[in-house]
């Protein structure tokens, strides 16, 4: 059901954990549903993502997607992450079964979480002194 | 790599003698058996003699015997039948919330065309008890339908008790049996069951074939109109290998039952022992003792079933879930949300069916691989803190 490439991602993510010093985080989706994804960017001061993790609750294809979206967004700038969709998401993972494309838009929007979190603490900066770091919730399982 | 087979409630191999009783029905003795010439009185005689070994299984008559495609089919007849040949009694129907779903969505059927149906609750392993149903019981219940075993989480219903209560009571009993038959000694007659559905591919036999027993003195409209086979319970040329396979499956799985009930259990009383000295944070799911000898069923913390399986499949071991990402659904197992669990945790559980073929090298490569995929899936995972 899944492509070589989904279990290879699968099997070998990339990107994976959390990253020494970032300064945007996103967590979408829910366990109810069974898919959570969370995604730490360091952005440089040239606004280019040097560095990037995830941490993802779900299926084959939700570790997957993440693991492609670190790699897609690596190295870019942040406008240019915010224009990743899930469609080339699941173009470079060589396809999705159907009822997994839902994977594919968490990521999408796990990447723009994360880069919207870090405007606001860039917003914040300039304002007052430097934002608390956000923890991820606790989740109570 | 040699791969362990660990999901035999959802299908089991077809064993060789088995197959080797079929193949004589389909290239030698092919006739119909509904033909009066020698080619279809034979292939009726492989019928009687399967009709036989079924009914023997279970303490029933052959009469009692109607074959069909399988165990939904058999959940179908009894369900849709009762109700539409006894509706003048009531149109009130008792079953669990933990029904298979070829008796919940029968029944949601029947609630559509004005049927009351209620879903009884369960405790926290997935039992109801006698006196729930007792408590539910109404001047208008013509149906009560409760499953043997649990196909999830392997939980046994007190079948006997409740088939005593419907007999005092008057009321229609039938059971789903499909995950009993073969794995527990069952005795209709005892028991007080008046009907119960089975499948062959269950118990080592061949796919798309079942049967529903139906106590004499019970009329039930057919749910397949057409030729007058089956005592014109259940039109369509017969599966006459399938049926034959069936027997024969049956008969194997009866023989010893006990022995190989107690070795099942020793293997699989082994996982539930140690899985949980070797993986921090996971919950057996099911009644601990009163439980199908092959079942196994763990949810494991912060983890997700599907990507469970995926690692487990990849390291050659096949088990299964009641994730809702391997149904395609967004709601998790019906059955462990019944019982209570949150969703996070009902997303998270895997289930391993044994079969008498199981080993123990098989169970000491769960030991080891199951740890690893539960830490391994741990480290990805936002939930966990660990």
């Amino acid at each position: 059901m899944y492509s070589e490439k989904v279990l290879d991602h699968f099997q070998n993510p990339r990107n994976m954990g959390e990253i020494e010093g970032y300064n945007g985080m996103g967590m979408v989706g829910n366990a109810k549903c069974g898919d959570i994804m969370q995604m730490f960017i360091r952005v440089n001061d040239e606004g280019i993502i040097e560095d990037v993790g995830f941490k993802t609750f779900g299926c084959g294809a939700a570790v997957a997607t993440s693991s492609m979206a670190t790699e897609m967004i690596k190295g870019k700038s942040v406008d240019e992450a915010l224009k990743l969709s899930n469609a080339a998401v699941v173009e470079a993972l060589e396809g999705l079964p159907p009822v997994k494309i839902h994977c594919s838009v968490l990521a999408e929007e796990a990447v723009k979480a994360a880069v919207d979190d870090y405007r606001k603490r860039k917003a914040g900066e300039a304002g007052e002194a430097q934002p608390e770091e956000k923890k991820p919730e606790e989740e109570n399982v | 790599m040699k791969r362990v087979y660990l999901d035999n409630a959802a299908t089991t191999r077809l064993l060789p003698e088995v197959l080797e009783e079929m193949v004589p029905y389909m290239t030698e003795l092919y006739g119909n058996p509904s033909s009066p010439h020698d080619f279809g009185q034979k292939a009726a005689s492989g019928l009687s003699m399967a009709r036989q070994q079924v009914a023997d299984a279970i303490n029933a008559d052959p009469s009692e015997i109607i074959f069909m495609s399988g165990g939904s089919e058999a959940d179908n007849t009894a369900i849709r039948g009762i109700a539409e040949r006894y509706s003048k009694k009531g149109k009130h129907i008792i079953t669990t919330a933990v029904e298979h779903h070829a008796v919940l969505h029968t029944c949601q059927l029947l609630e559509r065309n004005g049927y009351e149906v209620t879903y009884l609750p369960v405790d926290e392993y997935g039992m109801v008890t006698v006196d729930q149903v007792r408590e539910a019981m109404r001047p208008d219940t013509v149906l009560v339908t409760v499953m043997f075993a649990n196909n999830e989480v392997g939980t046994i219903m007190p079948i006997a008790e409740i088939g005593a209560l419907c007999h005092e009571k008057g009321v229609y009993f039938h059971t789903d049996a499909v995950q009993a038959v073969g794995h527990l000694p069952i005795d209709v007659k005892a028991m007080h069951i008046d009907m119960l559905s089975m499948s062959a591919h269950k118990f080592h036999g061949p796919k798309g074939v079942g049967a529903l027993y139906v106590r004499r003195g019970i009329v039930l409209p057919p749910l397949i109109y057409g030729g007058a086979q089956e005592r014109n319970r259940r039109a369509g040329t017969e599966n006459v290998p399938g049926i034959v396979g069936m027997g024969k499956a049956i008969e194997m799985a009866l023989d010893g039952l006990d022995e190989k009930a107690e070795r099942m259990k020793a293997l699989r009383d082994r996982l539930i022992r140690e899985l949980p000295e070797r993986i921090p944070e996971i919950k057996l799911n099911g009644h601990p003792t009163v439980r199908l000898p092959n079942n196994v069923n763990f949810s494991i913390k912060y983890i997700e079933g599907e990507s469970i399986l995926l690692m487990l499949d990849l390291n050659g071991i096949a088990a299964s879930s009641g994730s809702a990402c391997t149904s395609g659904s967004l709601d998790p197992s019906h059955v462990l949300l019944a019982m209570g669990l949150t969703h996070e945790i009902a997303h998270g559980s895997v289930r391993m069916t044994l079969s008498d073929e199981t080993t123990e090298e098989d169970i000491e490569k769960v030991l080891e691989v199951l740890p690893m995929v539960a830490e391994r899936l741990r480290k990805m995972s936002p939930l966990y803190h660990g």
